[in-house]
C-alpha cells in the first residue's frame, strides 16, 4: 500500500475507534444519568421500576400537603386527574409550590407505592406549567372526553 | 414617544437589513464600488432606526403604557424605575429587539473598523450579517412584536415582571450574554465572506481574530454572570445546573474557545484552516441552537419564555438554512484549502489540536446529554431528562486532560518541540504541585467529624496548582528573571497568561466549593442554635417588613466564627403585591476564602421556619476566575500589532518581531 494511503488508513481506523469508544461511553452515561419521567396513572398501573430513580409530577392535590411537626419531612399527593401519586420529601419545598398547582418530584418508587423524592420541583413563574404535567393532564382529559363520546 | 413609531422603526431596520443583505453582495460580484460601499452605511442606518425602536420601547415601559401588550405583561405602575427600564428585555419580545439592536451594533462597529480590510471582503461580512439581521428581524415582526396593543380594552395595570428578574443580575446579564451570543454571527460572517470569496490565509485570521476574541470576551462575562445571578437570585446557592438553557450558551462557548485557539495556530502558522473556518460555523449554528430552545419553550427551564411553538418553528427553519446553506458552502470550498506549513511530533500545534479536540468532544457530550430528551419524547421513547452526573461524568475528566495540556501550553514551539526540554520544564511545578494536592486536603481533613482525604479536593488543587505553576516559570523563563523583559511581552502574551491563570482559578473555586461544601436544611426555632465546621448560626426568629412592591418576612441569623466575631445576616421571604409571587431572597456573607449563606425556606407550626444554612469555601473563585479568563481575552484582542494598519494592508505577514511568537 502507497505510504500516505496506509497513514489515511491508520487516521481512519483511530477515528472510528475512538468514535465507537466515544458512544459506547455515552450510551452508557445515558443509560445510567437517563431519569424517566411517569404520570401518577402509569405509576398506579406498575408501569413505573420501583426503586429505580424517576420523575412523576402532576397537580397538587389541596388539603394533601401534611407538614411534620418535629422535622422537615413532608408529604403530599399529586394527581394527573385520574390517579393519586403519594410522595414523601426531607426538606425544603420550593417557593412557588402550592395546593393545586404543578408540582414535579424526583425519587424513587417503595413498596407501598409512594414516591421517596430526593428533589421537588415546582413552576418558576406564575405562567408556567411543566410539559410533561400539561401533557398528563391533557391526555386524561382526552381519554374522559372519548370515554364519554362512546357512552353517548 | 409612541409604541407605533417603534414598529415603524423596526420596518425601516428591516427593509434596510434586506439592501444590506443584498446590495453589497451583488456589489462584490460585479465589481460595483459603491455598491459594496453602501453596506457601510446602510448598517449604521439599522443601527441607529433599532435604537430608536429600543429608546421607544424605553419611555413606553417609563410611561405605564399598557394599552401596549408586552408592557402590560411584564410591567406594574409599583415597579422602580430602573426595573422598569430593565424590563423591557426581560422577556421574549423585547429581548429579542435588544437582540437585534446588539446584531445591529456589531455589523455597525463593523463598518466603522473595517478599512484595513479589502472592500469585497468586507462588503461580504455586512452582506452575510445583513442577512441574519433580517431573519431575526422578520421573526420580531411576525411572531413576537413588542409594540402590539391591547386594543380597545386595556388593563388599568401591569402584571408585574417575575420577581426573579427585579435585580442587578437582569440589568447585566442578557445584554451581556447577547454581546457573545450575538457576536459569534461576526466571526461566522468572516468565514462565509472568506469561503465566498476563496480565501482564507493568514491575513484573514489576523482581520478576523480581534473580533473572534472579543465577541468570546462577552459570552465569557455573560455566562459567568447569569452563574452568579443563579447563586445568589435563586436563593438555594446553586451556581451551575447543567440545565438545557445553560448549555445551549455553553456549546457556542466552548466552540468559540476552541475557535479562538484553533485561528491563532491559523494566523500565525496557515494550519488548521478548514477547521478554524468550521469552528466558526459551528459556533454560530450552535448560538442559533441555544436561541431556538430557549424561545421555542419546548424545554423545561428556568428560563424557558412562554411555548409557542410558531416562534420554534420560524427559528428552526432559520437554523436549518444557516447551517445548511453554510455547511454547503463550507463542503464544496474546503478542498481547496491547504495548509502552508506543516509540524511535527511535540509542537504548539499539537498542543492547540489537543485543546480542540477536548473542547469539541465536551461540546459533543453536552449537545448529546441536551437534546437526547428531546428526541426521545419525539420518537415516543417517553419522557426522559437527562442529570447532572451525565454531564459531570465527560465533562470534568475532560477539563482535567486539558488543563494537564494546558500546562505545556507556553513551553511549546511552533513547528516542533523538543520532548525531553518540555519534561525538564514540567518537572518541577509537576512535583510541587502534587506536593501540595496531597498537602491540603490532608490538612483539611477533620478526623472528628469524620471526614477523609478529599480525591476531589486532591485533584483540583493539582491541575489548578498545576498550571499555575507551569504558566509562573513560563514567564520567568521568557522574562529571564527580570522585570524589565516583561515589557516587552506582547497584549497577546499577557492574555493567554491571564486567561490561563483564570481558568486555573476557576477550576479551583469549582472543585474546593463542590469538596468541601457545608448544607444544613433545618427546621428553627427562634433562639436555635447549630454548629457547622467553624461557625455557630443562631435563628433570632422572622419580622415582617412592607416595602413598596413587596411585603418581606426577614429572617435573623447571626453567626459567630473560632474567634467569637459575629455577622448578622438577614434572609427574606418575599411576597410580590402585583402578580402575588413569593421569592427567596438569600443572605450572603461573601469572603475570598468562604461565603456564608442562609436562606429561608417555609414557615412551619408556631414561629419556626425551614432554614438552609451553608458554607461555600473558595466559591468566589469561579466568578473570579471568570473575569480574570475574560480580561485575558480582551488584552489579546486589543494587541497592538492588530492596529498596524500600514503593515496589514501591504499584504505581510505581521510576526511581531518577538522570540516567543
Amino acid at each position: 500500500m502507497h505510504p500516505l494511503r496506509r497513514q489515511r488508513l491508520q487516521i481512519v481506523i483511530l477515528i472510528i475507534f475512538a468514535g465507537a469508544c466515544a458512544s459506547a461511553l455515552i450510551i452508557y452515561a445515558l443509560g445510567q444519568n437517563a431519569n424517566f419521567f411517569y404520570t401518577p396513572t402509569q405509576i398506579e398501573e406498575g408501569q413505573a421500576p420501583k426503586g429505580t430513580f424517576i420523575r412523576a409530577g402532576g397537580m397538587v392535590v389541596e388539603g394533601s400537603v401534611k407538614r411534620d411537626d418535629i422535622s422537615l419531612a413532608v408529604e403530599f399527593s399529586v394527581t394527573d386527574g385520574a390517579a393519586i401519586l403519594r410522595v414523601r420529601h426531607i426538606g425544603i419545598l420550593p417557593d412557588l409550590f402550592a395546593e393545586g398547582e404543578a408540582a414535579i418530584a424526583a425519587g424513587r418508587i417503595d413498596d407501598n407505592n409512594i414516591l421517596q423524592a430526593t428533589e421537588v420541583l415546582a413552576k418558576h413563574d406564575e405562567k408556567y406549567t411543566p410539559p410533561e404535567v400539561a401533557d398528563s393532564m391533557n391526555a386524561t382529559y382526552q381519554s374522559r372526553q372519548e370515554a364519554k363520546a362512546e357512552l353517548k | 414617544m409612541s409604541p407605533e413609531l417603534g414598529h415603524l422603526a423596526v420596518i425601516a431596520a428591516l427593509c434596510l437589513s434586506f439592501f444590506q443583505a443584498v446590495i453589497p453582495m451583488v456589489g462584490s460580484f460585479v465589481g460595483h464600488r459603491s455598491w459594496m460601499r453602501l453596506g457601510h452605511s446602510l448598517a449604521l442606518g439599522q443601527f441607529v432606526f433599532l435604537g430608536l425602536a429600543f429608546v421607544c420601547l424605553i419611555s413606553v415601559f417609563i410611561q405605564d403604557d399598557f394599552s401596549v401588550a408586552y408592557v402590560a405583561n411584564n410591567s406594574n405602575t409599583l415597579l422602580p424605575l430602573h426595573y422598569k427600564v430593565s424590563a423591557v428585555w426581560g422577556a421574549h419580545e423585547g429581548s429579542l429587539l435588544l437582540w437585534t439592536l446588539i446584531l445591529a451594533g456589531w455589523s455597525g462597529a463593523i463598518a466603522l473598523f473595517s478599512g484595513h480590510m479589502p472592500q469585497t471582503f468586507s462588503a461580504r461580512v455586512l452582506s452575510i450579517l445583513g442577512f441574519i439581521s433580517l431573519g431575526f428581524l422578520l421573526f420580531l415582526l411576525f411572531t413576537s412584536n413588542p409594540f402590539e396593543r391591547l386594543l380597545p380594552v386595556s388593563p388599568l395595570e401591569g402584571r408585574d415582571l417575575n420577581p426573579l428578574l427585579q435585580d442587578f443580575g437582569l440589568i447585566a446579564h442578557p445584554p451581556m450574554l447577547y454581546m457573545g451570543y450575538v457576536g459569534s454571527s461576526v466571526p461566522f460572517a468572516f468565514a462565509i465572506a472568506a469561503l465566498i470569496g476563496g480565501q482564507f490565509d493568514s491575513a484573514w485570521a489576523r482581520w478576523s481574530r480581534p473580533w473572534i476574541n472579543t465577541s468570546w470576551v462577552f459570552l465569557t462575562l455573560g455566562i459567568s454572570l447569569g452563574s452568579w445571578w443563579a447563586y445568589y437570585e435563586l436563593g438555594w446557592g446553586g451556581w451551575w445546573f447543567w440545565d438545557p438553557v445553560e448549555n445551549a450558551s455553553f456549546m457556542p462557548w466552548l466552540m468559540s474557545t476552541a475557535l479562538v485557539h484553533s485561528v491563532a495556530a491559523t494566523e500565525k502558522r496557515g494550519v488548521f484552516r478548514s477547521w478554524t473556518l468550521l469552528l466558526a460555523i459551528l459556533s454560530f449554528s450552535l448560538s442559533l441552537l441555544g436561541a431556538f430552545l430557549v424561545r421555542s419553550g419546548i424545554l423545561t427551564s428556568v428560563h424557558s419564555f412562554a411555548n409557542d411553538p410558531e416562534r420554534g418553528i420560524f427559528i428552526l427553519w432559520f437554523l436549518v438554512i444557516v447551517v445548511g446553506a453554510s455547511l454547503l458552502l463550507f463542503a464544496i470550498r474546503s478542498p481547496q484549502m491547504a495548509n502552508s506549513t506543516t509540524h511535527r511530533g511535540w509542537s504548539r500545534e499539537t498542543i492547540l489540536l489537543v485543546n480542540n479536540v477536548l473542547l469539541v468532544t465536551s461540546t459533543a457530550t453536552i449537545f448529546i446529554g441536551t437534546l437526547y430528551p428531546l428526541f426521545s419524547d419525539v420518537f415516543q421513547l417517553g419522557k426522559i431528562s437527562v442529570g447532572a452526573p451525565y454531564f459531570n461524568f465527560f465533562f470534568v475528566p475532560l477539563m482535567i486532560i486539558l488543563m494537564l495540556a494546558l500546562g505545556f501550553a507556553g513551553f511549546t514551539r511552533w513547528g516542533s518541540t523538543d520532548v525531553n526540554l518540555l519534561l525538564r520544564r514540567g518537572l518541577f511545578p509537576g512535583l510541587l504541585s502534587f506536593f501540595i494536592a496531597l498537602l491540603v486536603p490532608a490538612l483539611l481533613t477533620d478526623s472528628s467529624s469524620g471526614s477523609s482525604y478529599s480525591f476531589t479536593a486532591g485533584i483540583t488543587l493539582f491541575v489548578s496548582a498545576w498550571v499555575l505553576f507551569m504558566t509562573i516559570e513560563d514567564i520567568y523563563l521568557k522574562s529571564r528573571g527580570s522585570w524589565i523583559n516583561t515589557k516587552r511581552f506582547t497584549g497577546s502574551y499577557w492574555g493567554m497568561v491571564i486567561a490561563h491563570i483564570g481558568l486555573a482559578a476557576c477550576a479551583l473555586g469549582v472543585g474546593m466549593s463542590s469538596s468541601y461544601d457545608e448544607q444544613r436544611d433545618l427546621r428553627m426555632m427562634p433562639g436555635d442554635a447549630v454548629k457547622i465546621s467553624d461557625y455557630e448560626f443562631r435563628f433570632g426568629g422572622v419580622n415582617r417588613v412592607d416595602n413598596a412592591n413587596f411585603v418581606a418576612f426577614r429572617g435573623e441569623v447571626s453567626v459567630t466564627d473560632k474567634t467569637g466575631m459575629t455577622i448578622n445576616l438577614f434572609p427574606e421571604k418575599r411576597n410580590y403585591k402585583a402578580g402575588g409571587q413569593v421569592m427567596t431572597e438569600a443572605a450572603i456573607d461573601a469572603s475570598l476564602a468562604r461565603d456564608l449563606y442562609v436562606s429561608l425556606g417555609e414557615p412551619l407550626q408556631g414561629e419556626a421556619w425551614a432554614v438552609r444554612l451553608q458554607i461555600k469555601p473558595l466559591v468566589r473563585f469561579i466568578w473570579l476566575g471568570s473575569v480574570l479568563i475574560g480580561f485575558g481575552g480582551l488584552l489579546a484582542a486589543f494587541d497592538k500589532r492588530y492596529r498596524r494598519r500600514k503593515k496589514v494592508l501591504d499584504g505581510q505577514s505581521n510576526r511581531g518581531g518577538l522570540a516567543f511568537e
